[in-house]
């Protein structure tokens, strides 16, 4: 298993949208491989031909019937937004 | 040197649900921004989704349509991005088991059938929008968020901007007979992005390329397509390195104009949804999907022509939409004669519907009517010229043709022994009628029966007087 | 004398005797915390209605059917409550207030429990320590000078304080069973599936469940009565028949066979936890139950695979807090830096450690080593467990290896922090049921017996754990 490097760690930290600081990326650096490093123990287990679990109970087409159900006042939404305008919310410009 | 162009498309449908994917917020074009949401639809702490079964059907249909194989065992994932228009920061698709796979359309392009595969068909949730209200601004419209979708994803088969767009039209016509997508461009209801790479013919390996986004028409999808693979050809034949470039269509300019260079295939860190469980679709759901799949328009347009022997061009024209072409195919079941039905449901009704609001859905007319309207005709109760008047109190006002036709007095005089009398008693007042006419003077026979339909109000029935007319004079 | 003292049945005569009004609960709640909570740090949020519902339900009490009619909760953080702040403990919520309310919530407000406030956590439920509160601290009300574990220490503390009946937390790798533990109360994580996670502010969706936390395992079942069963806004929540839980206590445990793991007893267990739950198996034998020592060995994998799956969900779960639709924002210039800088200033660095892992575990190229190599691992353990259950009729053994530690003794190192939960995490990783209850006190500090049950089979945990702690002499106070 590859160690983490301070590099990845930059490529992760911007993959997760989080600003670290170069002293946090040394810190990151040093936990993360040492987490790793301890993560490594399950290649001692042969973990060939066993399915993957993803959920603990096995439920299958779990669904709900097409039907509208009220949506939020508008008002709602614009309460949480920490910017708005005109009824919609407001970021920096995305220039596409 | 000569270049061959390789086009490979991904194309978005909303399918036409009530509510969205994973909550009941309606999915309506058109409200007003932020009306249709929920703390579902924008990923507030704590919620859950939970997958619309309707959606489900309608990518099962659509994918069946497009002739996929249909996943048994499938599921969905996430992908995972930063975006403002993407609540969650993820959105949820389908990564490794799409719910169709090797999947084509055969369409004929200048001439020539070709087949394009489709790689896949799989079922996501759509973002919001995004609008942009000056330089420092961007505003987010969560409406469209969490809208059930399906992506097409395209084998790179196509090799010409013509090819693309008959490819497109296609799906377009496709998704819109199976009922699945109303595929409205201008709505956002269908959208599409092209890749476009050009290689010199015989190389194996594909040339670098970029991709076209939000291409809003068919014509701007051939235009964007036309510029790039001449800016491709050029580049290259002028020693140029092809960069791998996200690019959008600017209409005015009639450019393509460069959104952002990509570097290296992005980290989307797919991994299987938690929150939802796996979707086991069996044989007994597939066959109750297949059932409900309409007959494609490439096979109608076949049947109309071997069995009713109309044209190509007939046969494209009644298949232009799916309401259309099902009106005629019930008209034809109400009896009515098929090329009569095709001239009139091209003819008059689309002629009443271009001038008015209505559609084939909405307007009064109905199958059965003008099959009614079409038999009156053939067995001669009312002329042509009768039947549009009747036709038009059809549209407008809903009239039965036949109950119509009798109120009015419409019905034509086809009783032979009072036409004979008409004309027997004008050649008596008008002796001078019959010479002229043997003298080969035709105003003659145009001013007897111009009388007569006179005296009738323009009710006799003209073929059967003509016949009258020439066997009355042949006696004389 | 606390009135809580009387546990949820009696209390429920009491208020339909009209002895007691639900006035007087809800003033028993608030006073106490009045006189506590400086010390204790348990509540974030009062419910500032408290009063008037109780006013108004006071009417209502001698008519009420409902078992917990009146009685005073206290609700994890990470619980949504509509109208009520809801931080998760963490900056970046610091001024939350939700737009709807979780199905639990919906159904203790249906059955007429009285929510007093939400409960101080580790932020986003991320700890074992309850020292990664972005705002403070719970300190454990046996020795303030020690954490009341985590990441449900609030909700562990307030109930062992006195200062609410009952409280609801959440567990996601033992976070109601070691806090329950530290603190000297009942904690049960029940079933994945069982409980609705709907309105759970999501940590590792496919580990998380809410659970009860009380005084007696009476109560715990009570509780767990009115928020178990199917919900339709939850589709990994099971279609199952949810039990009388309270019918399946004061029964013996004659003819029972319980499985000790060796792996739970190891050298890592603190000798005075070792006292206790050696002195408890005594009592479950004295009791009529068989035990037998056996073997799982993948346990010994639990810690690996649990912190590659859990940071990997949450590094995803986490990433809708961006500072675009509510939360934090931080003062930004472009989008990225919205992004971020709210980010950045939201999360602590726990919650930043497990999304940097989680993030670089699912990252292309590493997923297949990392996330499917743990979920593997999660089929052997849910393999090894079955085989444990085809004999036994529950597993025994420590809640956690040692007792409630000091506060800031060992938050630096992740690893030994993370060791705290590997008699817990199997569980969640199996996605079967567990109760820490009550196992004496070593040094003064109470000890917690787990005892794991098969799925859907908390019944059996509960008979169990009430015969142990009728056995053991039950609910103590600390001296606070």
């Amino acid at each position: 298993m590859a160690r983490i490097t301070e590099a990845e760690v930059r490529h992760v930290a911007g993959l997760a949208r989080l600003a670290i600081t170069d002293e946090e990326v040394t810190h990151f650096t040093e936990q993360l491989t040492k987490i790793l490093e301890f993560a490594e123990q399950l290649d001692e287990l042969d973990t060939t031909g066993v399915e993957p679990t993803t959920h603990a109970l096995d439920l299958k087409n779990v669904l709900r019937k097409d039907e509208v159900r009220p949506s939020l006042p508008r008002e709602e939404v614009e309460r949480m937004a920490p910017d708005w305008e005109n009824g919609q919310v407001r970021v920096p410009a995305v220039f596409e | 040197m000569n270049f061959e162009t390789i086009i490979g498309i991904e194309v978005h449908a909303e399918l036409s649900t009530k509510s969205k994917i994973w909550c009941g917020c309606s999915r309506t074009y058109g409200a007003e921004t932020n009306t249709q949401t929920c703390p579902i639809c924008l990923g507030h702490p704590g919620v859950l989704p939970k997958l619309n079964e309707e959606a489900v059907n309608l990518a099962i249909k659509a994918a069946m349509a497009l002739n996929c194989e249909i996943a048994t065992d499938t599921k969905f994932d996430r992908k995972n991005y930063f975006y403002p228009d993407t609540p969650k920061a993820y959105q949820i698709s389908q990564f490794d088991k799409p719910i169709g796979s090797n999947g084509h359309v055969d369409v004929e392009v200048d001439g020539e059938m070709k087949r394009f595969r489709i790689e896949r068909v799989h079922l996501e949730e759509d973002a919001g929008k995004m609008n942009h209200t000056g330089e420092k601004h961007s505003v987010v419209d969560f409406n469209r968020t969490g809208s059930p979708l399906i992506e097409i994803v395209s084998e790179a088969d196509m090799r010409s901007p013509k090819d693309a767009v008959a490819y497109l039209e296609r799906l377009k016509e496709v998704l819109s007979f199976a009922g699945v997508s109303d595929v409205k461009m201008e709505e956002g209801s269908l959208r599409c992005d092209c890749n476009i790479s050009v290689r010199p013919y015989g190389q194996e390996k594909f040339g670098t390329k970029t991709e076209l986004k939000n291409l809003n028409s068919f014509s701007n999808v051939l235009k964007a397509l036309d510029f790039e693979e001449t800016r491709h050809r050029k580049l290259l034949l002028s020693g140029g390195v092809m960069r791998q470039e996200t690019l959008r269509y600017d209409e005015a300019a009639k450019k393509t104009i460069l959104m952002r260079v990509k570097e290296g295939a992005a980290d989307y860190r797919y991994f299987p949804e938690p929150d939802l469980v796996r979707l086991e679709i069996d044989e007994a759901w597939k066959e109750r999907i297949r059932a409900t799949i309409p007959e494609m328009p490439a096979a109608r347009r076949e049947r109309y022509m071997s069995q009713y022997g109309l044209s190509a061009y007939d046969a494209k024209a009644l298949t232009s939409t799916r309401e259309f072409s099902d009106f005629f195919e019930s008209t034809t079941a109400a009896g009515a004669e098929p090329k009569a039905a095709a001239n009139w449901l091209m003819g008059e009704v689309l002629g009443h519907l271009n001038k008015s609001d209505e559609t084939v859905e909405t307007m009064k007319l109905t199958p059965e009517s003008l099959a009614e309207l079409i038999r009156l005709i053939a067995e001669g109760t009312i002329s042509s010229k009768i039947a549009k008047r009747v036709f038009t109190a059809m549209m407008e006002e809903g009239a039965e043709p036949k109950a119509y036709v009798e109120a009015n007095g419409l019905a034509q005089i086809s009783d032979e022994n009072l036409l004979r009398g008409y004309i027997l008693e004008l050649f008596e007042a008008h002796p001078q009628m019959i010479e002229d006419f043997k003298n080969g003077k035709d105003r003659a026979k145009g001013f007897i029966i111009g009388q007569i339909m006179k005296q009738t109000k323009g009710m006799a029935n003209p073929a059967l007087l003509d016949g009258l007319f020439h066997e009355e004079i042949a006696k004389r | 004398m606390s009135l809580f003292d009387h546990g949820v049945a009696k209390l429920h005569t009491l208020l339909k005797e009209g002895e007691v009004t639900v006035t007087d609960l809800v003033k028993e709640s608030f006073d106490r915390i009045e006189a506590t909570d400086d010390k204790i740090g348990a509540f974030l949020t009062l419910n500032e209605d408290a009063f008037e519902q109780a006013k108004r339900m006071d009417e209502l009490a001698k008519t009420s059917d409902d078992p917990l009619f009146g009685m005073p909760i206290g609700v994890k953080d990470n619980i949504v409550t509509k109208g009520m702040r809801t931080t998760c403990a963490s900056t970046f919520l610091e001024n939350f207030v939700p737009a709807h309310d979780a199905t639990v919530v919906e159904r203790l407000h249906d059955a007429g429990a009285v929510t007093i406030g939400k409960l101080n956590m580790d932020e986003f439920a991320m700890g074992s320590s309850n020292e990664n509160s972005a705002f403070k601290p719970v300190r454990n009300p046996w020795d303030p000078t020690r954490v009341p574990g985590g990441s449900s220490g609030g909700s562990a503390a307030s109930v062992a304080a006195g200062q609410v009946l009952f409280s609801l937390g959440s567990d996601t790798g033992g976070s109601i069973r070691q806090p329950a533990a530290y603190c000297g109360v009942v904690g049960m994580k029940p079933t994945y599936g069982l409980v609705s996670r709907f309105g759970l502010v999501a940590f590792a969706s496919s580990l998380d469940q809410i659970g009860p936390l009380t005084r007696t395992v009476e109560d715990n079942a009570y509780l767990l009565n009115t928020i178990a069963g199917h919900c339709d806004m939850d589709s990994t929540s099971a279609e199952v028949e949810v039990p009388d839980y309270t019918a399946a206590l004061n029964q013996d445990l004659t003819g029972m066979k319980f499985a000790l793991p060796e792996e739970f007893m190891a050298e890592g267990v603190a000798p005075g936890v070792r006292e206790q739950i050696e002195k408890a198996i005594e009592t479950l034998k004295s009791l009529g139950a068989t035990i037998e020592t056996v073997s799982i060995p993948s346990v010994k994998y639990a810690l690996s695979a649990y912190y590659l799956l859990a940071s990997s969900e949450a590094s995803s779960n986490l990433a809708r807090f961006d500072g675009i639709r509510y939360g934090r924002r931080a003062e930004a210039d472009t989008l990225d830096e919205v992004f971020t800088y709210s980010r950045e200033q939201g999360f602590g660095d726990e919650v930043k450690r497990r999304i940097m892992l989680g993030t670089y575990a699912l990252s292309s190229g590493y997923y297949d080593a990392f996330y499917k190599k743990a979920q593997q691992v999660r089929t052997l353990m849910k393999q090894d467990f079955a085989k444990v259950f085809e004999e036994y009729d529950a597993i025994v053994g420590p809640t956690a290896p040692t007792t409630a530690f000091k506060l800031g003794e060992q938050l630096d190192d992740p690893l030994t922090m993370y060791a705290n939960d590997i008699m817990t995490i199997p569980v969640n990783l199996v996605g079967i049921p567990a109760i820490s209850v009550p196992a004496g006190l070593s040094e003064g500090l109470p000890v917690g017996l787990q005892i794991i049950g098969n799925y859907f089979d908390e019944s059996t945990l509960y008979r169990v754990a009430h015969a142990f702690e009728q056995a053991n002499g039950g609910f103590k106070m600390p001296q606070l």
